[in-house]
């Protein structure tokens, strides 16, 4: 295992002093290899040293002399890479954080609204309770189920702000490490690069459940409904609200029901990622509905939020962890732990990104601006994905059907590349995307298609 | 379909800090009966427990039954009592939040400019911070604390990562020492912040204690600390505060410090700064910086937990720094890359707002300025509101020496009062503190310190 590795290395801190070789070790297929240093001798350890020789040794070595350069993330490290580069004609279609048509950052109207009410009102800058401020946690409640919703009427439903869908979704394995010791997390294949990360980190077990079909650029619903069934009863089943990232393909209403009924049936729990309410159709309620079948089912659920996209609020942190109780106490009882594991994290969240959120949501006027916006940004993306398409279908003479794009919801299509391709595309055509396949239809311009359709189609056919 | 019971068979595990009460018992009797027998059933089993709050009764139909409610924070519950309570009398002396003369959260005029020029700067977006946060803050940071002309920041020796404040440093820091630092023991200082050990224990080290309060003298037991770090285990992480100690206020002086400094180096032991009132403590930002800087100058590492929520009134916005000074540039560059693998999958990047204020104030010189001078009167403030006390109490002839109110540095004063006096003023008096004595002397003002002196004198007099 990747960490017994870890610990082995730091283990052997080196002694500069020493000769000592380096030793390359490959795990398991997938994984960063290690290189460790291997010490011939080692003045830390030797207990019986001279003080005037354990002082030379504070002196010169490093306590972290084997730690080793970790890999870049394979997402943010895109944009990395994108910002080195020098050519003109470099495009990112890495990281999923909306452009304009002139490829530029978006910061949407009715935040700098709220943030010159915000500034103008002079709030103060007081420790948000550990759970946050509770007009965010109201208001992001309500979005996400509906405020008639009896899961909210009725009080059931413990919602804690959290760091964006990664903390959100951090805290939520944190509670299933400790209430739910050994259950497992299903998640989809593919699935966002992290989630693994964070289950690991939060030492929760995961598996797959299959979810892309290679042949029909779509959903494989047999497998993805065999696998889940197949699991152990009182399993976590991660499911994409909407828009699934990075394939952006979603199950269909009536797949979403045959989805809960496998998860009745082996009294499954569902764990929602939410990151683009809004964003995939333009509709708040619409890209919802996933999560309200659940809730109106009187199932348990877990349901992580992101505003980052949907408000374009992303280096603000903001979203929400909720679990959805059969009970009003049982929710009580939950948030109480959510708060606890948030505690020993960063103790309480920030409260800028919760305050712009609750301004918006909570203002019927800046509200429907918000849904205007909202429906402009997802309407370029379609606008953008009909543009690619068009071009594709044109330049590519073989016939392949491209329309699995049209098809695709959300900020990202996945495009079938290999991970050979996709060098060639970054190497080649200067398009920076992730290794899986995956571009960001929200970083592509109407201007860019015809480029991005040429690189796809010399990638596609004349790179294996 | 009804919500589902998960039966406690792997699930089921009592709260962590609870112990097995009679309402346990007779719950685990009942969910033997409940559900089949099997190995995991066996109530010897200490991993098979079922608890239920005492309020909820048993919830057979949740799968959160067996989650109990967690106490409220015993820091963060203070203010939650205090604002339950309708008495006008009533003194939050519990949370080490600032209060102005009249009682009054204060944010700095400073942070009020500098919030309004970034709110106002039309070319700000909201992109994504990096993962090691906004790095002009990281670089003033690591100057603030270090020194501008520290030889580790030139030499390139330090890493400075931006993190959720001093909590979100120190648990980054410590999962990084829990991954890849030979010695997974840290020794805090008992007493110490009350959220030190969990955020340890969470980071996965184990946690141990050095004596440093002596309650005899109200001062410092540095023959036990001496002691204690010199019996400690070569290699082993000690957690220092780097001045106005939370909760006592005892500080060592530069004599006690120089000789901490050169005992840990002969023993190799790793310190771990904790320095949330730089500035606050003394009103010098260098003064209050001497501890951490006497042991960077020696050339050895150690790891600096930085918060901005005292000092810069930031509470909420949540921004602090975690620096790790390092031998060489190459480990530095190597220690980042895998403290980048500790956060992604925790938030995966920090929050813009808060690093970005800090940020205009430190790189402004007009702004730096005003701000030493904000700082300087809120540090005066409180050293202002422990002469009173100290007169109040004497001029009353409550019994006992209350010198060290006057000795004691920074935000809180470690009282002596014991729990049943702490609870009495609280009943009687309606003074919220936390039970260990701490009072936050930022929390006073002239006209409320005759309202403490008596809850004080008849707490001492009355109460044993």
């Amino acid at each position: 295992m990747a960490s017994a590795m870890l610990s082995l290395a730091s283990a052997c801190p080196s002694a500069s002093l020493s000769a000592h070789e380096n030793l390359k070790v490959k795990l398991k297929p997938g994984s960063a290899s290690l290189s460790f240093n291997k010490e011939k001798s080692n003045l830390f350890i030797n207990t019986k040293s001279s003080g005037r020789i354990s002082m030379v040794a504070v002196v010169n070595a490093s306590r972290f002399e084997g730690v080793t350069m970790a890999p870049p993330d394979p997402i943010l490290g895109v944009s990395e890479a994108f910002k080195a580069d020098t050519h003109e004609s470099k495009l990112n279609l890495g990281v999923g954080a909306y452009r304009t048509e002139e490829l530029q950052p978006y910061v949407l109207n009715v935040v700098k609204k709220a943030e010159n009410l915000m500034v103008e009102r002079g709030e103060n800058k007081e420790y948000l309770p550990i759970e946050g401020l509770a007009a965010f946690n109201k208001v992001t409640a309500e979005l996400l189920f509906g405020a008639d919703n009896p899961v909210i009427k009725q009080q059931r439903v413990a919602t804690v702000q959290g760091l964006s869908g990664t903390g959100s979704l951090r805290l939520a394995a944190a509670l299933i490490e400790r209430y739910f010791p050994g259950a497992k997390v299903l998640i989809s294949s593919p699935t966002w690069g992290n989630h693994k990360n964070i289950f690991n980190d939060a030492r929760v077990p995961w598996s797959e459940y299959r979810y892309y079909d290679p042949k029909t650029v779509g959903l494989d619903f047999e497998g993805m409904l065999a696998d889940i069934k197949a699991a152990p009863e009182g399993s976590f089943v991660l499911l994409h609200g909407c828009a699934h990232n990075p394939t952006g393909i979603d199950p269909t209403p009536e797949q979403w029901e045959k989805i809960a009924d496998v998860i009745q049936e082996k009294n499954h729990i569902a764990f929602f990622d939410v990151a683009y309410q809004g964003f995939a159709s333009g509709s708040l309620d619409g890209d919802a509905a996933s999560v309200r079948l659940f809730a109106a089912r009187g199932m348990e659920i877990l349901v992580a939020q992101s505003y980052s996209k949907n408000l374009g609020l992303y280096a603000e942190r903001i979203g929400a962890i909720n679990v959805v109780c059969s009970s009003a106490d049982a929710a009580a009882r939950v948030k109480s732990q959510l708060k606890r594991l948030a505690r020993p994290m960063y103790s309480n969240p920030p409260i800028h990104g919760a305050r712009i959120v609750a301004n918006v949501v909570g203002d019927p006027s800046l509200f429907n601006e918000w849904k205007a916006e909202m429906e402009m940004m997802a309407g370029r993306i379609k606008n953008v994905r009909q543009k690619l398409y068009d071009y594709l279908s044109a330049k590519d003479k073989s016939g392949k059907d491209w329309s699995f794009i049209l098809k695709q919801i959300g900020m990202f299509s996945f495009t079938g590349l290999n991970k050979t391709q996709t060098e060639n595309m970054t190497n080649k055509w200067r398009v920076y995307m992730t290794k899986d396949g995956r571009i960001s239809l929200a970083g592509l311009s109407l201007a860019k298609c015809e480029y991005l359709a040429d690189a796809i189609v010399d990638s596609f056919h004349n790179v294996s | 379909m009804r919500p589902q019971f998960t039966p406690p068979d792997a699930h089921s595990i009592a709260s962590p800090s609870s112990p097995f009460s009679a309402s346990d018992r007779r719950l685990n009797a009942l969910a033997r009966h409940l559900v089949d027998a099997s190995p995991a059933m066996d109530s010897q089993n200490p991993n098979y427990t079922v608890s239920a709050s005492p309020t909820s009764g048993f919830h057979a139909d949740s799968v959160f039954a067996h989650v109990v409610r967690a106490p409220e924070d015993p820091i963060l519950g203070v203010t939650v009592a205090y604002n339950k309570d309708p008495s006008p009398v009533k003194l939050n002396l519990g949370v080490g939040a600032y209060r102005t003369e009249e009682g009054k959260p204060l944010v700095l005029n400073v942070v009020r400019r500098a919030e309004q020029q970034i709110v106002n700067d039309r070319a700000r977006v909201k992109e994504y911070l990096p993962i090691v946060g906004l790095a002009d803050f990281n670089k003033l940071s690591a100057k603030l604390i270090l020194g501008a002309d520290s030889p580790a920041i030139q030499e390139n020796r330090v890493t400075t990562v931006e993190c959720l404040s001093g909590t979100g440093s120190l648990r980054v820091g410590g999962e990084f020492l829990a991954r890849h630092y030979h010695q997974r023991t840290i020794y805090i200082p008992q007493p110490t912040w009350g959220n030190h050990p969990k955020v340890f224990t969470m980071a996965g080290l184990s946690v141990k204690t050095y004596r440093y309060y002596d309650p005899a003298t109200r001062g410092l037991n540095f023959q036990g600390l001496l002691e204690d770090l010199g019996s400690a285990p070569s290699g082993a992480i000690v957690l220092l505060h780097a001045c106005a100690h939370n909760p006592t206020g005892v500080d060592p002086t530069v004599q006690q410090w120089e000789q901490i400094r050169q005992l840990m180096r002969s023993k190799a032991l790793l310190p771990f700064f904790d320095s949330a009132y730089q500035g606050f403590a003394s009103g010098s930002l260098d003064a209050d910086a001497q501890s951490v800087r006497m042991f960077v100058a020696d050339g050895g590492e150690c790891l600096v937990a930085q918060s901005y929520a005292k000092n810069m009134g930031l509470y909420g916005e949540r921004v602090g720094a975690l620096s790790i000074v390092c031998k060489t540039a190459d480990v530095a560059s190597r220690v980042e890359s895998q403290v980048k693998l500790v956060i992604r999958p925790m938030y995966s990047n920090p929050p813009i707002h808060g690093a970005s204020i800090v940020a205009t104030i430190l790189k402004d010189r007009d702004m730096y300025n005003e701000w030493t001078i904000e700082l300087k009167a809120m540090a005066d403030r409180i050293i202002s509101m422990r002469h009173q006390l100290f007169d109040a109490l004497r001029a009353k002839g409550t019994p006992g020496d209350w010198s060290h109110i006057i000795k004691q540095i920074g935000m809180f004063t470690f009282t002596g009062l014991n729990s049943e006096q702490v609870a009495f003023m609280t009943r009687e008096y309606h003074i919220y503190m936390t039970s260990d004595g701490r009072i936050s002397m930022a929390g006073l003002s002239t006209r409320t310190i005759p309202h403490l002196t008596d809850a004080i004198h008849a707490a001492v007099t009355g109460v044993v």
